[in-house]
């Protein structure tokens, strides 16, 4: 199967064994809508597995979404496999149910974004097309 | 005459169109209908909650089986009169504590269970004969439900006599949740072997809890949830007969569950109709007699998607309309969710409102004087004339195109839930759907002044090591045998549940038990669509 050239690829993961999957399923229709290619994981992904389809799936941007609290120990984990698989350059995103308080300690693990419950699918979007570097611009 | 003015239709989610008036003239020729009669329309007893008021259960569990107990105490001091058990992930999944895949879930959205030690902490002291307990669980039903048969045996409570319920509506949890193990077919296997087991052994007991709620919950209209509950019920009905298990001996062991939330009309009306269909279905498509076989009960209430991440405190005043629309449809349980649970699991004040939301309803505000205090009103009996329409029209496109099972086990109503919730996401954004604090009367909010419930790792811990030296102290020989024993029946195709209670009681956990069962039944793999 081929893309068009320039299309941003998004991997949409469900790690650990939450299997609210409303809100990662909207956010894969949204991100699909708005013209990027979205991969999604399906439930109850290790963090070596959503690792290493972010390598296969050669995506610009990684998006888990945890709403069962436990996205601290998940992405700490998340962080070594992606390590691991050479993608400590990925445009990383956190959204579901996470809690202000924990923002700061995402962030530092290096995740770019977060996007709890409720954020506007347009705000996301923008996120990922600020960050996400394309074509280069002709010179 | 009066000018004629345009007025802006009014439609439910449903798709049925609401008139500003209704007359005699909506139903000209309905048959009067008496509460506690076929069809039930206006409630399975003849006086509902004049003589039996609703059970308030509210959910609930964290940790270890000790913290949930504490829990269970406090809620019961408090007049709480059921316990509804919420269960961590790595046990409903069927994981043991110290699975790799359990890191960091272990005791943290509900109770760790790895084996019936853990039950036996959690319910020491709890009068099963006054408290009736649900348990909140699926996947792992028949080690869970097993788990707690034995102990309850051992404290000295016959089965014979046993109440209580088990949500075990596996067929739900593919479509919304996501707690399954294993594959379609043999999961549904799993419900009816627990079916038979309590028709024949604890009868008292309803071992199915089929939930439209969160079928509702995943996108699905009210009209919807109403009729996938009714398919998926009648699904498991037909299996437990196809078994040579005679209609009336399990059919008062299924009860219900629904969700509350959105238009209150459209909302009493779709429990009334579904009370009715159900009726209908049980009597003219299976043959049941017993009007307990006929009976829709419920639990009603919750209304977690109707609840905001904006301006929570406005989810207490949901949950009060909820609490009203469950009751004004006469259910039998109620749960409703806590304001704080967009965001944790509820704190003991936010759980403790939850209880006092229902006992205003139930003690101050008259909601038990009469029964079916709708009942023959123009518009509500002409609406679930209409919903049981709707409901009866989305059952035959059901049935056209092969039935629930193969449709769940393909990801149609998966795809057609998920595409609703969608569309609905984008109206909320839009404005078209009205919701107050998300898109009127929206305000600058700065932190939420919610109590976040501490996960505490140390109790994690503990669990872990709870579970290594049960490992060491059992009878190792017993565990083997019971295991192999459980393996062969399962290969057979025998009912399950007698070999689980032996393992069980040998202290096998729940993921060895829920492993026999994998090696023999294999796992599910989600058909991935969004």
């Amino acid at each position: 199967m081929t893309t068009a050239p320039g299309k941003i690829r998004v991997l949409v993961a469900k790690p650990g064994l939450d299997g609210h999957d409303v809100g990662a399923k909207l956010v894969c229709r949204a991100l699909s809508e708005a013209g990027m290619e979205v991969i999604y994981t399906g439930l109850r992904q290790s963090p070596a597995a959503i690792a290493r389809a972010a390598a296969q799936e050669d995506v610009d941007v990684v998006g888990l979404s945890i709403l069962s609290g436990a996205h601290l120990p998940l992405c700490r984990r998340v962080k070594e496999r992606l390590h691991a698989e050479g993608l400590d350059d990925v445009l990383w995103l956190v959204g579901g149910n996470i809690p202000a308080r924990d923002h700061a300690a995402l962030k530092q693990l290096g995740v770019s974004g977060i996007f709890p419950t409720g954020s506007p699918f347009a705000a996301l979007v923008e996120f990922v097309r600020a960050h996400v570097a394309r074509e280069p611009e002709p010179s | 005459m009066s000018q004629k003015k345009t007025l802006p239709p009014v439609v439910w989610e449903s798709g049925l169109v609401v008139k500003p008036v209704y007359t005699a003239a909506d139903r000209p020729a309905a048959p009067p209908e008496e509460p506690g009669a076929y069809p039930y329309t206006r409630g399975i007893l003849p006086t509902m909650y004049r003589e039996r008021p609703w059970t308030m259960r509210q959910y609930a569990g964290f940790g270890t089986a000790a913290e949930t107990r504490e829990r269970f105490r406090y809620l019961i001091d408090h007049g709480q009169t059921g316990l509804n058990v919420a269960f961590d992930l790595p046990t409903q999944c069927g994981l043991d504590s110290d699975d790799p895949m359990a890191e960091g879930e272990v005791g943290r959205v509900g109770m760790a269970v790895d084996t019936l030690a853990d039950m036996e902490e959690a319910f020491l002291g709890i009068p099963h004969d006054e408290i009736s307990v649900s348990l909140t669980i699926k996947g792992s039903a028949v080690a869970i439900m097993a788990m707690f048969f034995a102990m309850a045996r051992k404290r000295g409570y016959p089965l014979a006599d046993l109440r209580g319920t088990a949500q075990n509506d596996i067929l739900k949890e593919f479509v919304g949740r996501g707690t399954w193990i294993f594959p379609v077919e043999p999961s549904v296997k799993l419900v009816v072997d627990t079916m038979e087991f309590c028709a024949r052994n604890v009868p008292r007991y309803s071992p199915v809890s089929v939930c439209g709620y969160h079928i509702r919950e995943s996108g699905a209209t009210p009209a919807q949830e109403v009729a996938y509950g009714l398919a998926i019920a009648s699904a498991y009905v037909e299996r437990a007969l196809a078994r040579g298990l005679p209609v009336d001996d399990f059919a008062s062991g299924i009860s219900f569950n629904f969700d509350v939330h959105g238009n209150l009309w459209e909302q009493v009306v779709k429990l009334r109709a579904g009370r009715r269909k159900w009726a209908k279905i049980m009597r003219e498509r299976f043959g049941a007699q017993n009007p307990r076989s006929l009976q829709l009960r419920m639990i009603a209430g919750g209304g977690g998607g109707g609840l905001t991440i904006e301006q929570p405190e406005n989810n207490i005043v949901r949950g009060a309309y909820y609490a009203l629309a469950s009751a004004l449809a006469g259910t039998q349980t109620m749960a409703l969710c806590c304001y704080d649970e967009a965001y944790t699991i509820p704190s003991e004040h936010s759980a403790r409102l939850a209880l006092r939301t229902m006992q205003i309803l139930m003690h101050e505000v008259g909601a038990c004087d009469t029964v079916d205090p709708l009942g023959g009103s123009y518009f509500v009996e002409s609406a679930t004339d209409e919903m049981e329409a709707l409901i009866d029209r989305i059952l035959a496109g059901v049935e056209a195109e092969g039935g629930i099972v193969q449709a769940i086990a393909e990801g149609r109503i998966q795809a057609e839930v998920n595409l609703q919730a969608y569309e609905l996401e984008k109206k909320l954004r839009s404005g078209e759907t009205p919701k107050v604090g998300v898109n009127r009367f929206v305000e600058q909010e700065a932190e939420r002044p919610v109590e976040l419930h501490p996960y505490r790792e140390e109790e994690a811990s503990k669990q872990v090591a709870r579970l290594a030296q049960k490992r060491r102290e059992r009878d190792g020989a017993a565990v083997e045998r019971t295991l192999a024993a459980l393996r062969a029946v399962a290969t057979r195709g025998d009912n399950v549940m007698p070999a689980v209670m032996d393992a069980v009681e040998a202290y096998a956990t729940i993921g060895e038990i829920c492993g026999e069962l994998r090696a023999v039944f294999g796992a599910y793999r989600e058909p991935i669509r969004f």
